[in-house]
């Protein structure tokens, strides 16, 4: 190894300390603003309270919002899971023309303008005469956690021996059964990391639910939105802390079972 | 055979079809409309939303900004994705951790502790004059560098992973067998580890600059209305213009640009991998 090699080595170490610091001083940022005793967000807190933990029992509709969020993200996933699995046997076995092409249109959507979207779903539900805000969220959600799954399942279906669902076929089992018992837990670890993602996707998307919600249905990013521009006091912060700590616990839950690494490679 | 390779080709109908109706038939639609006018056929909105100044600079501006937050992401992440590949253990579990987590903080909420932060009697500005780097507090928020580093942020884990995927595949003894050759460590980088990790670059920086190009709550909390984005002018023209045919045509602009990108970085990694 040459002084040049030792630098680079050195460097790249210094700046991947650098990115974690970055990538978690939000976090840090949020948490911290969470414990003040202030009603506005001062750093470093005056004094340590709790009182914005207490006063979440207040914020009924913060806790709506939670409630529809975690439903479309659960039901949106579970959909694409299914639908997802359907398309990737398809596109990693199948013999036919332009799979390329349907991966590409089936992950696409990750990289496409969400406020587009939704502006186009908007007036296509409106075309097509539907009304009802929940279905028109839980479709458009689709759209968001669909192209995750599909990404890191192709990924590792590619990888995948499929003479094993034969085998298990050929033991007696129905093909839905083989994929069942036999594919979907050897690719346990992408299933969890593309679940993930697509969870998080939809509990984060804020672009193409503004254009389909009502007065009703209004998912967590934009009420919180709404609330940061009404009353911005440090109560969202005590629920977003919440919130970490409910991912803390997943990720040592994945940790446990497939391991970090292979739970966030897919 | 047909038969069965048919059959699994039908595998694929629920969830295309799907996204045919939900997703490219409503897209479809949006850029009918947007060339469609009572007379017929027209480009016109186009000409008036390309001769008008003040949209060409929120164009640029989105342009800009989306390239520079791809490019810091890059500047950072690429060293990462090496420091990542070569982590052990616990050193390893950081790592990944720090780029799992922040996406459990929602991005409203992390663009809010980032105009926190930004803000003139804010963290930052304490701990800078602190430090005693500079005397008076400095203009950060509603700044163009705050938006970059907030962005940067927030899509950074997006450009690290790809990265390091192809960091960690990567046959380490292949840059060793050219430095035993006698390469020079810059020769050995631009010659044998660079070409090899391209794939993982254009890959994140594309997803990057996609979703920098679209952003509309990170600008919308750290610069506000005052220097909009093509996405917040999108949300202007529906939510509160009510101006329906201004805002498809802004929407089929950046559609078109998003288009572009999903083609040229498919055309550019299927070039790449077939090279190797």
């Amino acid at each position: 190894m040459t002084q040049t090699d030792r630098i680079f080595r050195s460097l790249s170490w210094i700046i991947g300390i650098g990115c974690v610091i970055f990538l978690m001083l939000p976090i840090v940022i949020t948490v911290l603003a969470s414990f003040t005793s202030s009603p506005v967000y001062t750093l470093p807190p005056p004094e340590w309270s709790l009182r914005w933990y207490a006063s979440l029992d207040r914020r009924s509709g913060l806790w709506d919002a939670v409630v529809l969020s975690l439903n479309l993200a659960t039901l949106s996933t579970a959909i694409s899971l299914v639908l997802g699995t359907l398309a990737c046997i398809a596109v990693t076995r199948g013999n036919f023309r332009g799979r390329e092409a349907i991966a590409t249109f089936a992950v696409s959507p990750l990289m496409m303008p969400g406020l587009v979207v939704g502006v186009a779903l908007l007036q296509f539900f409106r075309e097509i005469g539907l009304r009802d805000a929940y279905l028109s969220l839980l479709l458009g959600h689709i759209v968001i956690t669909l192209p995750f799954v599909m990404r890191t399942l192709l990924a590792s279906m590619a990888a995948f021996d499929f003479s094993l669902i034969d085998a298990a076929r050929t033991l007696g089992l129905s093909y839905p059964r083989a994929i069942l018992q036999v594919l979907v837990p050897n690719l346990a670890p992408a299933y969890l990391t593309s679940g993930l993602f697509a969870f998080l996707a939809s509990m984060d998307n804020y672009p193409i639910s503004i254009f389909l919600t009502d007065a009703r249905n209004k998912t967590l990013p934009i009420k919180m939105l709404q609330y940061l521009e009404e009353q911005p006091d440090p109560s969202l912060a005590a629920m977003s802390s919440g919130l970490i700590l409910l991912a803390v616990i997943v990720l040592v839950f994945g940790a446990r079972t497939v391991g970090l690494n292979r739970m966030i490679q897919g | 055979m047909t038969a069965r390779v048919d059959r699994i080709a039908l595998l694929a109908v629920p969830g295309l079809a799907y996204l045919a109706v939900v997703y490219a038939l409503p897209l479809l639609l949006l850029l009918a409309k947007s060339v469609r006018t009572p007379d017929g056929l027209s480009l016109a909105e186009y000409g008036a939303f390309f001769a008008d100044d003040y949209n060409m600079g929120v164009l640029a501006r989105t342009l800009r900004v989306a390239a520079l937050t791809t490019l810091l992401a890059l500047l950072i992440a690429y060293p990462t994705a090496f420091a990542m590949a070569r982590a052990r253990g616990p050193w390893l579990t950081v790592f990944l951790v720090a780029m799992v987590l922040p996406m459990s903080l929602g991005v409203v909420v992390k663009a809010f502790a980032w105009s926190i932060l930004f803000r003139a009697n804010g963290f930052l500005n304490t701990a800078l004059q602190g430090l005693g780097i500079i005397t008076e507090p400095m203009r950060m928020l509603f700044t163009e560098t705050a938006l970059v580093v907030g962005a940067a942020n927030v899509f950074l884990p997006f450009m690290v992973l790809p990265i390091y995927a192809v960091v960690r595949q990567m046959d380490s003894r292949l840059p060793e067998a050219a430095a035993s050759l006698g390469a020079s460590p810059w020769f050995r980088f631009f010659h044998v580890t660079l070409p090899l990790t391209l794939p993982g670059v254009v890959a994140g920086s594309a997803f990057t600059f996609s979703m920098a190009i679209s952003m509309y709550v990170i600008p919308s909390l750290i610069v506000g209305e005052r220097q909009q984005t093509l996405s917040m002018l999108i949300a202007r023209s529906f939510l509160y213009l009510r101006n329906e045919p201004l805002g498809s045509t802004i929407s089929a602009v950046l559609l078109a640009i998003a288009i572009l990108v999903v083609v040229s970085s498919s055309v550019l990694a299927r070039r790449l991998g077939a090279r190797q």
